[in-house]
């Protein structure tokens, strides 16, 4: 059993509640304990640091703060606090003057930030610590004939920090095919959907996720699996406003990469949130569950 | 535009957190060519960094450009001289917000104050307070375009009404004060 300090994220109590709840049911079932970070705070995302970086990094160190006294690895399966937190991290290690602030700033909650805390993705240490062969090798639904496009989205892989390929990303499929899914071909799997400029920049990303919801359909997939709770909450969220802007019927499941690890490993859809998905995945599923 | 003001924006740029790498730029184009929202900057990717480079300084913080970026990070990973025009936008947008521009055809910057405004009242996002506050303070009647999206969310228990608050709130209020006495000082 190898032990993680667990960050979740804001989304995980709202539109990623999925991503959370079948986070927690596979760590058990493939021997990773998270122990979620004790009041722990908003990572600050992109709009933080466009607004003010360095306050940005200050509240994002606390949270490296409170991680770095339990000496664990930092876990997070949320793509946009894993670059966050790993920006401030970076940040801080090249700019000394800049850690000094920080902790300044931060001694007035009596923290400190050393910079030994490593911030990993959940995907990672699910490739590295686990191992494709060790999720394979607790399959007990292989989820033979499923056919599957695997989008990675941006955050997971870029900018580079040290994890798959930033254009062609290839740990996603890896997993797909572990447990026993076809991976159909998809070009745009880490192309944008567009993020949170969804509320501001409407139209924009109906654009970007048509073609995200077109790739897969043209290529045969029955749903798309992601890893990042942005990815799915719009491709999931907005398909039925992609559907009415572009004349289309997409019908497409998007399912947290967690999600279909765990109905392979045998577990039940309440215990994967399955019905928080509002694409209904049920028809899809139905052989497996 | 005062001049002396405007002959040192590339300076002010290039020490900004994230815009260090301003004049490393070769102008070959590649950032806007990879960039998923380019057609709908004002001034697209590599116009608006040479716009920096020629000091620009109300032209470039006035625009919208830099708040279409949606941090896709495609520039970043593509730029042969390793600008990292992604830090780079966010710099400019955060000056832009420090000296007051309030950039029109965009209602990005009042997402992202409302954003941080959640942050700062709980310690977390409510994403449901940060879409209200966004709508009250942009266009009300926008909303009602968003009832499908947000009767999809709720009716999946993916949108709860109330936010939790952090136990540590007063701990992180303690720390941005004590940033700010910091940054005051020097
Ligand atoms: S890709 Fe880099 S070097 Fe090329 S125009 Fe963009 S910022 Fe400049
Ligand atoms: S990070 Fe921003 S500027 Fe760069 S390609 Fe993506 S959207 Fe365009």
């Amino acid at each position: 059993m190898k032990s993680y300090t667990y960050f979740p994220g804001c989304s995980s109590e709202a539109t990623a509640v999925g991503l959370d709840i079948s986070t927690r049911a596979i760590a058990e079932v493939l021997g990773m304990e998270l122990k979620e970070l004790e009041d722990w705070n908003c990572c600050g995302s992109t709009p933080y640091g466009s607004l003010d970086e360095t306050e940005s990094i200050v509240i994002a160190a606390r949270n490296l703060a409170l991680a770095e006294k339990t000496g664990l690895d930092l876990v997070t399966p949320c793509s946009s606090c894993f670059v966050t937190l790993n920006k401030a991290r970076i940040h801080m290690m090249e700019k000394p003057q800049l850690k000094e602030k920080v902790n300044a700033a931060l001694s007035a909650a009596n923290l400190e930030y050393k910079g030994t805390v490593k911030v990993r993705l959940l995907i990672e240490a699910l490739m590295s610590d686990i191992t494709t062969k060790q999720i394979s090798g607790k399959v007990k639904k292989p989820l033979k004939g499923l056919k599957v496009a695997p989008y990675t989205g941006c955050q997971e892989v870029r900018p580079r920090f040290g994890f798959d390929h930033p254009e062609n990303p290839v740990a996603l499929d890896d997993i797909v095919t572990a447990v026993g899914a076809d991976v159909v071909p998809y070009p745009s799997k880490c192309k944008c959907c567009g993020g949170s400029a969804v509320i501001a920049e409407e139209g924009l990303t109906l654009e970007l996720m048509y073609r995200l919801l077109d790739d897969a359909a043209k290529n045969g997939a029955e749903c798309i699996v992601t890893p990042c709770p942005l990815c799915q909450m719009n491709l999931d969220a907005y398909q039925g406003k992609v559907n009415a802007k572009y004349n289309t019927k997409f019908n497409l499941p998007v399912l947290f990469v967690t999600q279909l690890i765990g109905v392979a490993v045998g577990l039940k859809a309440d215990q994967l949130g399955l019905k928080k998905n509002i694409v209904s995945p049920n028809k899809v599923l139905a052989k497996y569950l | 535009m005062g001049k002396t003001q405007s002959m040192n924006f590339v300076k002010e740029v290039s020490q900004v957190l994230g815009g260090e790498g301003v004049n490393l730029c070769m102008q070959c184009g590649t950032c806007t060519a990879s960039c998923p929202s380019a057609h709908i900057w004002e001034y697209t990717p590599s116009e608006i960094i040479a716009m920096v480079r020629a000091e620009m300084r109300d032209e470039v913080l006035s625009s919208s450009s830099m708040w279409c970026c949606l941090s896709c990070y495609s520039c970043t990973v593509r730029c042969p001289r390793d600008v990292e025009p992604t830090n780079l936008f966010h710099a400019l947008e955060s000056l832009a917000v420090k000296h007051g521009y309030k950039p029109k055809n965009t209602s990005t910057p009042v997402m992202y104050k409302n954003f941080v405004k959640s942050i700062k009242k709980n310690g977390r996002v409510s994403e449901f307070q940060m879409m209200m506050g966004y709508y009250m303070s942009t266009n009300p009647f926008a909303a009602l375009g968003m009832i499908s999206v947000a009767w999809n969310l709720l009716s999946h228990g993916r949108m709860p009404l109330s936010a939790k608050k952090i136990k540590g709130k007063k701990d992180l209020d303690k720390i941005i004060k004590k940033l700010n006495e910091v940054r005051g000082a020097q």
